[in-house]
């Protein structure tokens, strides 16, 4: 029997609900909003056939990150999902968990904005995503698939990060990744060891009452355990940290993309190749924590690192504050749910390449 | 001699905070004397506010999960889900139930979900310093109605309880109030049958406290339990809004096995 | 005695519940601050042995400040 027959072929949305499952989700709330709305229906189908299903559709995004960390505090593995504007209700309850310290996975299937905005891919909330997006200092791992099989692979591993570092774990892909169908399979991930959950609330039977929240009025033990958290974020970049680097051993111009326009930057790298430019591109696959080191590194032969994202401009920042200096940047984004063609991106790779006489 | 009343085993010892006279006192006593006599302290879990009693889990020696302003129902109903065996309840102030929660607890009690909501209304946000509460009565002074709560200008004391009582997933709400012997009587076992409905799995149950205030009333509290008496009990009054808890048909427990 | 009741005067907040509560009027205001800043109530029963033990004192109490003794009838 050939691997190929565990493969499925199956949409972006749905890898993501099969995935949860596959990893020992039993919990799902959230809320109908385009472009993610297939996993919500797949979850509420898929859930019945789970022991100890539960799925509820909420009366808000809002709810739904409150009834995610009631589930998460009792115990169970838990998602919700939403787009941009529920993702920006679900904040508050975001930082909750993360003052909690309740592990937890959150899906951003990203679309035009601000405000209302479109239904089209967009990568408009990487500073939400990564820069909390809530209130209070904290992190959440944000992880960036590329592909289904992506999806399928890190959607199982987020339930095992959230679990371990006790942390809210945010999947953040977009409208296209959510809607395409590629073959997947779920055989891919191997779990990890997690820590016995010595928090979960379920009746203080044989044990002492146990209290859970983030509510610390005294300054001293709420500075403490602000840095307490500080610190196990430094332990998820030292661990965590994740990329991939295509063609990039003797680029003199780094393209750096996540997601979506990571497929399509790759495309422009290909054709720049073989039109005999030295160009390659880093992908972060982790956008929290970013990967600065391996743009640090290839700044000693890297001349100019050319960020494209499907967005005015914010992972170009943390480009910048990795880079110190060190290599120029140029940025190239599309907002508002545009999405680039490889040959377009190729062009402005083309015309800075040449421009700033990157091949001599 | 015999000790015939005695201090709460699941009220820890820590003073509680709360100002002389106020019904959050009695109630969180209450809660500790009937969860203690139902033997469900192993087996409970509360959802406290955020305002006055944010601070309850000092209180009560039972597991207890803070929540967010009003997302107490929403907690809870994650919780009570994923461990359907265990007696949860959220405990809530006027602001938490019934302006920021609004939707929570009606879409809470519109699902039937199998936990009680014990609803302390005292006409007042008590914690931030007496702002209008959704349930401020008509010409009430508050910090933020300070010539008196207007219909015009801010509507009128919404009944949240009777507009749950219309949800068919809600069995049994009643509202009482802690102003006498007989009232705070009345109360504990308003409350036991809500803790029993909810371990009988029959549906959502509400009780709601006519509670003083006496800091944010400006009065004392002998005189803030007359308010009570005369004043709220016109708007909020006391007794039983639904009661289906007797010969109700066991409804099937939503989640799958 | 017929039954006597023991008042945490640290506990009490002086909200004069229990005063008013009393049907037999054996609950006083101490007229010594406790700690808090409160006049405490204080167990009055000069001698009239009157405490039936009916415990509507504790029931009304907010701070769960008394606690209630009776005889165990023969």
């Amino acid at each position: 029997m050939s691997q190929k027959s565990n493969y499925k072929l199956m949409r972006g949305n749905t890898v993501v609900g099969e995935a949860a499952v596959q990893a020992g989700c039993t919990c799902y709330f959230g809320y109908p909003i385009t472009p993610q709305n297939q996993l919500p229906e797949y979850m509420s189908r898929r859930l019945t056939e789970v022991k100890d299903g539960i799925f509820i559709q909420s009366e808000s995004e809002l709810s739904a990150i409150n009834m995610v960390l009631g589930a998460s505090v009792a115990g169970a593995r838990v998602m919700t999902s939403s787009s941009s504007p529920g993702i920006s209700l679900k904040q508050e309850g975001i930082s909750f968990l993360c003052g909690c310290e309740l592990p937890a996975v959150i899906v951003n299937m990203v679309r035009g904005g601000p405000g209302l905005g479109n239904i089209s891919p967009a990568q408009s909330d990487y500073f939400q995503a990564t820069r909390g997006g809530g209130h209070g200092d904290y992190r959440v791992v944000v992880l960036a698939p590329a592909s289904c099989q992506e999806i399928a692979d890190l959607t199982m591993e987020a339930f095992d990060i959230a679990d371990y570092y006790r942390n809210p774990v945010l999947i953040l892909a977009d409208g296209m990744l959510g809607q395409m169908m590629e073959p997947v399979t779920f055989e891919n991930y191997t779990p990890r060891q997690i820590p016995e959950k010595d928090y979960v609330l379920d009746g203080a039977k044989g044990r002492p009452s146990r209290i859970n929240l983030s509510l610390i009025l005294n300054p001293q033990q709420m500075e403490d355990h602000n840095w307490k958290l500080m610190r196990k974020y430094k332990t998820i970049e030292r661990n965590e940290t994740r990329y991939e680097e295509f063609m990039m051993d003797d680029a003199k111009l780094a393209v750096v993309a996540y997601g979506t326009a990571a497929r399509i930057a790759k495309g422009a790298v290909k054709r720049a190749r073989s039109d005999g430019m030295k160009v390659g591109l880093i992908r972060p696959i982790t956008l929290w924590p970013f990967p600065s080191d391996i743009i640090r590194k290839r700044a000693s032969k890297t001349d100019l690192f050319f960020v494209f994202e499907m967005s005015a401009g914010q992972m170009v920042d943390d480009v910048r504050l990795a880079l110190e200096g060190r290599s120029e940047v140029y940025f190239h984004g599309r907002p508002g749910g545009i999405i680039p063609t490889p040959v377009e991106v190729l062009r402005i790779i083309s015309r800075q390449y040449y421009q700033k006489e990157l091949g001599e | 001699m015999k000790k015939v009343y005695a201090r709460p085993k699941l009220l820890k010892d820590a003073s509680m905070h709360y100002c002389p006279g106020c019904g959050h006192s009695i109630v969180t006593k209450l809660i500790a004397e009937i969860i203690e006599e139902m033997g469900l302290a192993d087996r409970s879990v509360c959802v406290p506010p955020a305002g006055c009693a944010v601070l309850t889990y000092n209180y009560l020696d039972i597991d207890t999960s803070e929540a967010a302003h009003g997302r107490a129902c929403a907690v809870a109903t994650g919780i009570k889900r994923v461990l359907p065996d265990r007696m949860v309840f959220t405990y809530q102030g006027d602001g938490d139930m019934a302006a920021i929660g609004t939707a929570e607890t009606i879409h809470a009690a519109n699902r039937g979900e199998r936990f009680t909501t014990i609803f302390i209304n005292n006409a007042v946000y008590g914690m931030t310093g007496g702002q209008m509460a959704p349930t401020t009565l008509v010409g009430q002074k508050t910090t933020t109605s300070p010539h008196g709560r207007s219909v015009q200008n801010e509507g009128a004391p919404i009944p949240i309880s009777e507009m749950i009582a219309i949800l068919d997933g809600a069995v049994y709400i009643e509202r009482t109030t802690v102003t006498s012997v007989s009232a705070v009587r009345n109360t504990k076992r308003a409350i036991k049958k809500a803790f029993t409905a909810q371990m009988d799995n029959l549906g959502f149950t509400l009780v709601e406290v006519l509670s003083p205030c006496p800091t944010n009333w400006k009065m004392n509290p002998l005189k803030s339990c007359q308010w009570i008496d005369e004043e709220m009990t016109q708007v909020y009054p006391l007794g039983v809004l639904k009661d289906e808890t007797s010969g109700a048909p066991d409804r099937e427990v939503a989640n799958a096995d | 005695m017929k039954a006597r009741i023991e008042i945490d005067s640290e506990a009490c907040k002086g909200c004069l519940y229990c005063v008013e509560t009393c049907p037999k009027k054996m609950i006083a205001v101490d007229d010594t601050l406790n700690a808090k800043g409160y006049y405490p109530a204080r167990f009055d029963d000069n001698d009239r042995n009157d405490c039936t033990g009916c415990i509507m004192c504790a029931i009304m109490c907010p701070e769960a400040a008394i606690e209630v003794y009776r005889e165990s009838k023969k």
